[in-house]
């Protein structure tokens, strides 16, 4: 039995207890998981909780300072090149080749992988097609819009037909538009059994791809679940938003069966019984301004994670 | 150590070609200099300066003074087309354009990264050397065949400057940091390296400073090509060249992957 079928066990993505430090910061503390192959996980994590980090040494990047990661089986230490083979990789920064046209861009990288020109030519033509930059392809890299570069860098990725892809904030910076595509895209790849790993900061993007997300903060796991059975574990279904209030629809709120957060000039009321709570807001508190909404992502987000700012 | 030159390959030839296409698409300006520099030199100080000279005492024999200052500006190009892209160049894939990065998603190693890169900066330095020779040869100062040998000279002075120059990438922390290897290594090379002048006709206390500066080896080496002088300081010459190029390039490898690698 080989390596690779021996130790996998239906998971594209094994992390065995990874750290990284630098010096004295400890960048991971520990960090453990799976995806099974198929699977679409998102990282979530305030910038520095240790998405990117986590990301890097599963691609290869960045030795962990210890701890073991293997995609398909392969160990990330010991087989770089075989891992780096079946990986497809989106990194934060766009890095094209701006010496070099789009289709030029994407030539050259299929060199790396040793795909032979006229395959090379023939993927990457299909490839422009579906992520609509076919009629771009002799644009030069500083012609092209961030959306398009994003497609660009996605396409790219995807030249050596990887198994897994991992996408560091894919759509950061993209307008709704080109965020779209991209996400259409990266569903279109997991119905053909593509394994993606992906870091984000919107939650609603995590909660529209992501079969399931994690948490990390500080250099560790918080949370790892299913979106829906998150947030209906961390913060319940609904979500009463208040503003301009006084101090006695506040008292008034504590003294409700729930829990209530005060951040700024807002107060976040996680009810246990919505309808009763807010028949009582009607009746005692009838030009209280406030929104009754579903609970999200963010929600449990900054629950977790807190509503400090990080940098 | 060991791991890096186990991670050495033949893929390393990727990066090459990938800078070479740039090279290529970038020509027409980049190659210019390459034509213009040697005229302009050899106009200019072999003419205008050789005029006044007249002719200069070299290993004891009087020599017009444009025959040997033609083979001291080949020298110079083999150094500066070599350092400059292992030091500008280099560092704006390495750090603007995140050329290193995107070519670390694949296959390749950090090690396939570097000796790529001082591959291609060898090759820049042998291209610079062969169209300066067939310039300077218009101008009647080559010997040949043995003008040739400028050509394994130049691969072997470009391969030692790009492991310079690597080195010096791998510890700035600002593309303006390069001016300090500028002002301490490069210029007193161009200066003092047996380029311009005999380096004979320095103080005696001078001599074993200008003789330790390896642009003083490649000109001395380019010189003998060109106008056909064997002598046993040659393989001096060429041991230095070579116990230097793999100290560097060891170096280059070891401190770029640090670099690379945190």
């Amino acid at each position: 039995m080989t390596r690779q079928s021996g130790d996998s066990h239906g998971f594209a993505i094994v992390a065995r207890d990874l750290t990284k430090s630098y010096g004295a910061s400890e960048a991971l503390r520990g960090v453990s998981f799976r995806v099974r192959a198929g699977e679409v996980v998102g990282f979530l994590g305030p910038n520095g909780a240790g998405k990117t980090t986590t990301v890097r040494i599963v691609s290869c990047f960045l030795p962990p300072t210890s701890g073991t990661a293997e995609v398909l089986g392969l160990d990330v230490a010991s087989r770089p090149r075989d891992v780096k083979a079946i990986l497809g990789v989106c990194p934060q920064e766009d890095n094209l080749d701006p010496d070099f046209n789009v289709l030029r861009n994407l030539l050259v990288y299929a060199r790396y992988f040793d795909i032979p020109a006229a395959v090379a030519r023939r993927r990457a033509m299909t490839l422009l097609e579906e992520v609509s930059l076919a009629d771009r392809a002799s644009s030069r890299i500083d012609a092209l819009s961030g959306g398009m570069k994003r497609r660009l860098v996605l396409a790219r990725a995807l030249l050596n037909e990887p198994r897994v892809l991992l996408l560091d904030e894919p759509t950061t910076g993209l307008d709704p538009q080109a965020r779209h595509l991209l996400w259409t895209r990266i569903r279109a790849l997991r119905a053909t059994g593509v394994t993606v790993l992906l870091t984000t900061h919107y939650m609603e993007e995590a909660s529209q791809l992501c079969d399931r997300v994690i948490l990390v903060d500080h250099g560790a796991i918080l949370l790892d679940g299913a979106p829906a059975a998150l947030i209906a574990r961390e913060v319940g279904q609904t979500v009463i938003e208040a503003w301009n209030h006084t101090p006695e629809f506040l008292a008034a709120v504590r003294a409700l069966p729930g829990r209530a957060e005060e951040v700024g000039d807002r107060i976040f009321f996680y009810p246990d019984d919505a309808d009763a709570a807010e028949r009582h807001f009607e009746s005692s508190f009838p030009d209280q301004e406030r929104l009754l909404r579903r609970a999200t992502l963010e929600d449990v987000f900054l629950r977790r994670t807190g509503r400090a700012l990080r940098d | 150590m060991g791991e890096i030159l186990r991670n050495l390959s033949w893929r390393a030839t990727r990066v090459w070609r990938r800078n070479m296409d740039v090279f290529l698409v970038t020509l027409p300006i980049e190659g210019l200099p390459a034509i213009l520099e040697p005229i302009l030199y050899l106009l200019g100080f072999g003419l205008g300066l050789g005029t006044l000279i007249g002719s200069v005492r070299y290993l004891g024999v009087d020599l017009e003074y444009i025959r040997f200052l033609a083979p001291g500006t080949v020298a110079v190009a083999i150094l500066f087309w070599s350092y400059f892209e292992m030091s500008y160049g280099s560092y704006i894939r390495m750090y603007y354009q995140k050329t290193f990065d995107a070519i670390l998603a694949t296959p390749l190693l950090v090690e396939d990264v570097i000796l790529g890169e001082m591959l291609y900066a060898t090759t820049k330095a042998v291209l610079a050397s062969t169209v300066m020779l067939a310039v300077i040869s218009l101008f009647g100062v080559v010997a040949w065949p043995s003008g040739l040998l400028v050509l394994p000279v130049a691969a072997l002075g470009g391969f030692f400057f790009a492991g310079v120059g690597l080195v010096i990438t791998s510890m700035v922390r600002n593309i303006s940091h390069f001016n300090v290897p500028m002002s301490l290594f490069v210029l007193p090379m161009f200066t003092f390296g047996g380029t311009f002048f005999p380096i004979d006709v320095l103080p005696s206390w001078a001599l074993p400073i200008a003789w330790s500066l390896p642009l003083t080896h490649v000109s001395f080496l380019v010189r003998s090509a060109t106008l056909g002088i064997a002598s046993p300081t040659l393989f001096v010459s060429v041991g230095y060249l070579v116990v230097g190029s793999a100290i560097f390039g060891a170096l280059a490898l070891h401190r770029m992957k640090r670099r690379l690698v945190p």
